[in-house]
């Protein structure tokens, strides 16, 4: 085996403390950036939790609609157009929108209201860990979020409070369905919905619509679009990218998280550039005994190279272990931090280019080196 | 008489910039031979590293020419330089220059660790050159471990251990007692016995000269005179004894 590697060690443990200062600036910048693409990752997939769980192929949405929680309206008769274009097997009318949650004891929160029609589907409650989604149909039964117990003021099933001056009674309660934007999520038939948010009854926010056994997505939407005026006509996919796309970057949440990750990357390559540079300076007269007894440019950048990687292999490590623990610890929270294996190796490749860049410093002072000087020192 | 192992053939070499420039070498001319160690002597600032760092192919001449093994090293950028000097050139250095985070044998493995030797073999051929100047047994120690004359020992292992043409060696005894100086001395002038290999021993030290087949005298840029070893030492021999003679005789006529 080359000495490289043996070299590359030995000079970074024979100055520990340099080397606990370097490694402790990767695990920081990693954490950093950990964090930060962590939440892009998890407010990505927030965003788009409930067009994740409605079971549509197509959305028909007013036009110019930024996101799910976007709660304009579309009338009835698109319903009806789409349900007679070829292809089209289903259009489930899907109503949201804010409103207030009053609860006896007193007070009141902001809610959002979902509603679908139980028979057609839509957009219903899941993770129902108490009730039934059938429950719905109970008049005044509503479903909610136990993580928003508190908030509503409510502890069990058969707990009450009011909406727009109507009484209404958790039937159903929910797990893990959180909305990004603290404001819980309240689930009812499509009717209440209505009632709650003032909105008409022959108005609704989507069609939801579902494609027959056979017939081509893509295709259907071209003729949906093509026959309904005044709307918007979006694939779930497409419908999800338009929503997290505005999300992330129409409110700037996206660059903020993208910036503090760079800057997480930009102080790593300095913390490691400056540690490599200085121990490069401190092996000065190894380096320039390697040249002197006629090693290539190649094998000392190779020295350099190699300290750089294994820095970044340590440092990446811990921070890997930091970063399993904060995901843990977000794990239940409005806004989780998420891990994928993808993020993983993006990050560890990131690591890699950090320290690798790092080491141009020092491989440029190295390269200047006289092997003469052996002779003076 | 066998083709010159290295040679520099009316090497200038100017060194410094505008008014700091100084020309080290004056057109000088040295050929050292196979299975001969040449001593190159003069005072400081005679231009002797200079001129073993040309022959080492570390510098490069301002005018004239280095062959070695009968090619020119003209028009060789840094890169040929170190190629050339990692085939050919096995270096001894006054301060040692050994790695203290590695053993005396990774310390000798690096010289044909940097020319991609890194099998097995490589490892036994660096012990076989520890065993050759007396270290079988201290293979395994790091430098801070070893003794100042050890630690040359190690530097003479490495510098021979890939069978270089030239071994170059500035000052080897400089930093060792006299006892330790002859031991060092002596391994030179065993390798030197090898008739493809040349010596060169950059001192001023003339204590070591009985080690010397050739003593080339350098002064102010210039070669002064070349003599055989022996000569050499007849003349310091003599010239110590006129000195103690000298002072002997002073001591004589102060008594009375």
């Amino acid at each position: 085996m080359s000495l490289i590697y043996r070299l590359a060690s030995r000079n970074l443990l024979h100055d520990r403390l340099r080397f606990v200062a370097t490694v402790v600036g990767i695990v920081f910048s990693i954490v950093l950036v950990m964090v930060q693409l962590g939440l892009y990752l998890g407010f990505g997939r927030i965003v788009t939790t409930m067009i994740d769980h409605a079971a549509a192929d197509l959305w028909i949405m007013p036009p110019g609609t930024k996101c799910f929680e976007d709660p304009s309206t579309l009338d009835e008769r698109a319903r009806f157009q789409a349900l007679s274009i070829n292809g089209v097997a289903q259009a489930a009318p899907v109503v949201i929108g804010y409103a207030d949650w009053r609860i006896p004891a007193g007070g009141t929160f902001p809610i959002f209201i979902v509603g679908s029609d139980l028979r057609e589907g839509g957009l219903l409650p899941w993770n129902v860990v108490e009730g039934s989604i059938e429950a719905l149909a109970i008049p005044g039964a509503v479903a909610v979020d136990r993580s928003y117990f508190d908030r509503l003021g409510v502890d069990a099933i058969g707990a009450n409070a009011e909406i727009r001056g109507q009484k209404v009674e958790v039937r159903a309660v929910t797990n893990g369905i959180r909305s990004f934007t603290t404001t819980p999520y309240v689930f009812t038939t499509l009717d209440r919905a209505r009632a709650f948010t003032g909105t008409a009854a022959n108005k609704a926010t989507y069609f939801q619509v579902r494609v027959a056994p056979g017939a081509d997505v893509e295709s259907v939407r071209d003729r949906l679009r093509a026959s309904l005026s005044d709307v918007d006509v979006l694939t779930t996919a497409e419908f999800r990218d338009r929503s997290r796309s505005f999300w992330l970057f129409g409110t700037g949440a996206g660059f903020a998280l993208f910036a503090g990750a760079l800057l997480g990357l930009i102080v790593g390559t300095v913390i490691v550039a400056q540690t490599l540079y200085s121990s490069t300076k401190d092996h000065i007269n190894e380096f320039a005994t390697l040249r002197a007894i006629g090693s290539s440019s190649l094998y000392i950048h190779k020295v350099i190279i190699c300290q750089a990687l294994i820095s970044a292999a340590i440092g990446f490590c811990l921070a890997a272990a930091i970063g399993l623990i904060v995901v843990a610890a977000t794990a239940d929270t409005a806004l989780p931090i998420v891990m994928t294996p993808a993020l993983t190796l993006v990050l560890f490749f990131l690591t890699l280019v950090m320290c690798v860049i790092s080491a141009v410093a020092a491989i440029v002072q190295v390269t200047r080196i006289d092997p003469v000087m052996v002779f003076t020192r | 008489m066998t083709d010159p192992v290295v040679e520099a053939v009316e090497v200038v070499k100017w060194l410094g910039r505008g008014a700091a420039q100084v020309q080290a070498l004056k057109g000088v001319s040295l050929a050292l031979r196979g299975g001969e160690l040449t001593l190159l002597m003069g005072p400081s600032g005679s231009g002797k590293t200079t001129l073993l760092s040309i022959l080492g192919c570390m510098l490069t001449p301002t005018h004239g020419a280095v062959r070695l093994g009968g090619r020119s090293t003209e028009g060789a950028g840094a890169e040929e330089l170190a190629r050339i000097r990692r085939e050919h050139v096995g270096f001894v250095f006054q301060s040692y220059h050994l790695f203290p985070t590695l053993t005396a044998t990774d310390n000798v493995r690096l010289a044909l660790d940097v020319r991609g030797e890194n099998s097995v073999r490589a490892v036994a051929k660096a012990k076989d050159a520890l065993a050759m100047v007396g270290l079988a047994h201290k293979t395994n120690a790091f430098p801070l471990e070893l003794s100042g004359g050890e630690q040359q020992r190690v530097a003479i292992a490495r510098a021979i251990v890939g069978h270089p043409s030239a071994v170059l060696a500035d000052e080897p005894t400089a930093s060792l007692d006299g006892e330790n100086g002859n031991a060092i001395m002596k391994l030179l002038a065993e390798i030197a016995k090898d008739s493809s290999r040349g010596v060169l021993v950059v001192a001023h030290d003339t204590r070591i000269l009985p080690f010397a087949d050739r003593v080339v005298h350098i002064e102010d840029g210039r070669i002064i005179r070349e003599e055989r070893g022996e000569a050499a030492l007849a003349k310091n021999e003599g010239q110590c004894a006129r000195h103690d003679h000298a002072e002997n005789h002073e001591r004589v006529e102060n008594k009375a």
